[in-house]
């Protein structure tokens, strides 16, 4: 193709990201750094120092690393599974795990609002078999497990994408040099999933930080995250100044910690 | 080379209800250069793969140095393989692929250091241990495939068409680089191939295989001049396979006329199947010859003529430096030594099936 027919069939794709990514993330700087009156101010992005803001962004950091784990550790294994069975099997089977991206999340959340609930469908079983309520609605262990369950179909597809893309001559040769299992996992598959999983990571990561629905619904309001945090400043404090500069400081962060990632990413897999 | 140094008995193997080994039993030497050849499906690569322990046979034993094998972990055995697609771990350098069984086994740094770059030197690939697999071309790729395997010092080394994707000069090349490696190595080779002309030039034997059954074993010379069944004569080089009626010890009736061999013990009157090879036979003038034909075609192909000729309603490929125009008469003979008779086949397996190459 010419130079001249690429950029035509570009230009759609070169409109869209200035109009909805490039045109939003300058206004967002913007307001980061001015005050309500349009002067110029540092003070949006040093809001973070506050100590109410470090302590969010901090529990969001911890509750993102956590779920980015719990992910990872039940997604590989089925990753693993998956790539084993049949295909006729597995597609079936990662079907059963990616189908509730299907359904709203939202919906999905207030699902788990509903059977975590200190009447809910949990307690209601748990009962009903003389056993001791489980109470951990509006804790910190409703969150984790919303976020576990909103975003493992992220983890699972990228890592069974390249867990399944291994061929299975490369385990042979392993096996044929002496390898054990141990031995083959580690030097041979994890390496080689490495790539999957850090996109898995990637995408799991991020909207765990930035998320503010799941805490907000099964956190009760009593656990703000950056993400809530965030949600207050534009919707009830009308504060959009504020809230640009603590999403501007949010994103570095996002970046620093992809940048870790990626450099993990070259070194393991070069 | 007396020693058997693996034993397959008895082995039988099915996916399904598709049949792949059917009781194979086949045993290598030490030392030797063994080839299964055969057409796709035959079962050569099962074979292959069970000696390599990637396959369970569903009966039968995996004989090593006169121990039972069948259900050791192919970890285990001392052999060890080269795979058709090389299969080097793509995200390790040359060096660190060479390396890795020897460091499973727990080698120290600096013998596996000596280790490759003995390996790397044997395989002409001196310096390239920083590279990357997918830096090299497929024939290099091979050539570390191979360092790779034979740094374990296995006592027997299998190839599964390991000059399958190369082309045909880099192939011819490999192919006298197996045999020296060979040599120098002293160890036993199990290769696998559907290309006659490879498993001719490299083996010590050659092991037929159609279907899953052997059909002869024996050196490259007595498969081709003795085929033992029209599959094999018709698989190994071109030949031209004719029913005939063996009359009696060393004469034998094709096409209606007599012709003299060598072969006894057939019986008096009974159905053979000939073969004749293409370069055995002699064209003359038309007078001279034991049947007479009309040169119907003739193909250039380098070294020889190709030339078909119609004699008494069969075509006969022939293949001479002498090239006689279409449309001449010819005589048509051949000396006995070069007419190979065989036994009418016993079962369908043993008929010759299409070749797919």
């Amino acid at each position: 193709m010419s130079d001249k027919r690429v950029r035509f069939l570009a230009s759609p794709y070169i409109i869209w990201s200035a109009g909805f990514i490039i045109i939003p993330l300058c206004l967002v700087i913007y307001y980061a750094f001015t005050d309500a009156s349009g002067a110029f101010s540092f003070d949006n992005v040093a809001d973070i120092i506050s100590y109410v803001n470090i302590k969010a962004l901090m529990l969001s950091m911890a509750f993102s690393f956590g779920a980015t784990l719990i992910c990872l550790i039940i997604a590989y294994p089925l990753a693993l599974i998956l790539s084993t069975v049949v295909s006729s099997n597995s597609s079936i089977l990662s079907l059963l795990f990616i189908l509730p991206m299907w359904m709203n999340s939202l919906l999905r959340t207030y699902a788990w609002q509903n059977i975590l609930e200190r009447k809910g469908v949990i307690n209601g079983i748990l009962s009903a078999l003389s056993l001791p309520p489980l109470y951990i609605i509006n804790k910190p262990q409703a969150i984790l497990l919303g976020m576990v369950y909103d975003f493992l179909p992220f983890m699972i597809l990228p890592v069974y994408n390249s867990v399944s893309r291994i061929d299975k001559d490369l385990i042979n040769a392993a096996k044929d040099l002496g390898a054990g299992y141990k031995e083959i996992f580690l030097r041979v598959i994890w390496p080689l999933s490495l790539p999957g999983v850090i996109s898995g990571i990637t995408m799991v990561f991020v909207p765990s930080l930035t998320t503010f629905v799941i805490s907000d619904i099964l956190g009760g309001g009593k656990i703000l995250l950056i993400g809530n945090v965030i949600e207050q400043l534009f919707t009830q404090d009308s504060d959009w100044n504020a809230g640009a500069g603590l999403s501007v400081v949010l994103m570095v962060f996002i970046v620093i910690s992809m940048l870790i990632t990626s450099k993990y990413d070259r070194e393991d897999i070069r | 080379m007396q020693n058997k140094l693996i034993d397959l008995q008895h082995i039988t193997k099915s996916y399904g209800s598709s049949t792949i080994l059917d009781d194979l039993n086949l045993y290598i030497r030490e030392n030797e250069f063994v080839t299964l050849l055969g057409p796709s499906g035959c079962g050569k690569t099962t074979t292959l793969r069970i000696i390599g322990g990637f396959e369970t046979p569903d009966s039968g034993a995996v004989m090593f140095q006169g121990k039972d094998i069948t259900s050791l972990p192919a970890n285990k055995r001392e052999v060890n393989t080269v795979f058709q697609k090389y299969a080097l771990f793509p995200h390790m350098t040359i060096a660190e692929n060479i390396a890795f069984g020897l460091k499973i086994k727990k080698k120290s740094q600096s013998y596996i250091n000596d280790k490759i770059k003995y390996a790397l030197k044997l395989v002409n690939m001196d310096g390239f241990g920083d590279r990357m697999p997918d830096s090299l071309s497929g024939g290099q790729q091979q050539r570390i495939a191979i360092a790779r395997a034979i740094v374990n010092e296995p006592k027997v080394l299998l190839l599964d068409e390991p000059l399958g994707a190369l082309d045909l000069k880099l192939r011819q090349d490999m192919q006298y680089e197996l045999i020296r490696l060979k040599n120098e190595l002293g160890i036993t080779f199990v290769y696998v191939t559907h290309d006659q002309e490879e498993a001719l030039t490299m083996s010590d034997t050659i092991v037929v295989m159609n279907q899953g059954y052997i059909q002869q074993i024996g050196t490259p010379t007595d498969i081709y001049n003795e085929p033992q069944n029209t599959f094999v004569a018709d698989f190994i080089g071109d030949s031209n396979i004719l029913s005939g009626i063996m009359i009696k010890d060393k004469l034998v009736e094709i096409l209606g006329a007599r012709f003299d061999c060598v072969d006894t013990g057939f019986g008096e009157n009974n159905p053979v199947d000939v073969v004749i090879r293409p370069e055995d036979i002699d064209l003359t003038e038309p007078e001279k010859g034991t049947i007479e034909g009309i040169v119907t075609d003739v193909i250039f192909k380098g070294v020889h003529y190709e030339m078909c000729v119609m004699a008494r309603g069969f075509e006969f490929v022939v293949h001479s430096t002498d090239c006689v125009p279409v449309d001449s008469r010819v005589g048509i003979h051949v000396d006995p030594f070069d007419i190979q008779i065989m036994h009418k086949a016993e079962y369908d397996d043993e008929k010759a099936v299409e070749i797919d190459e």
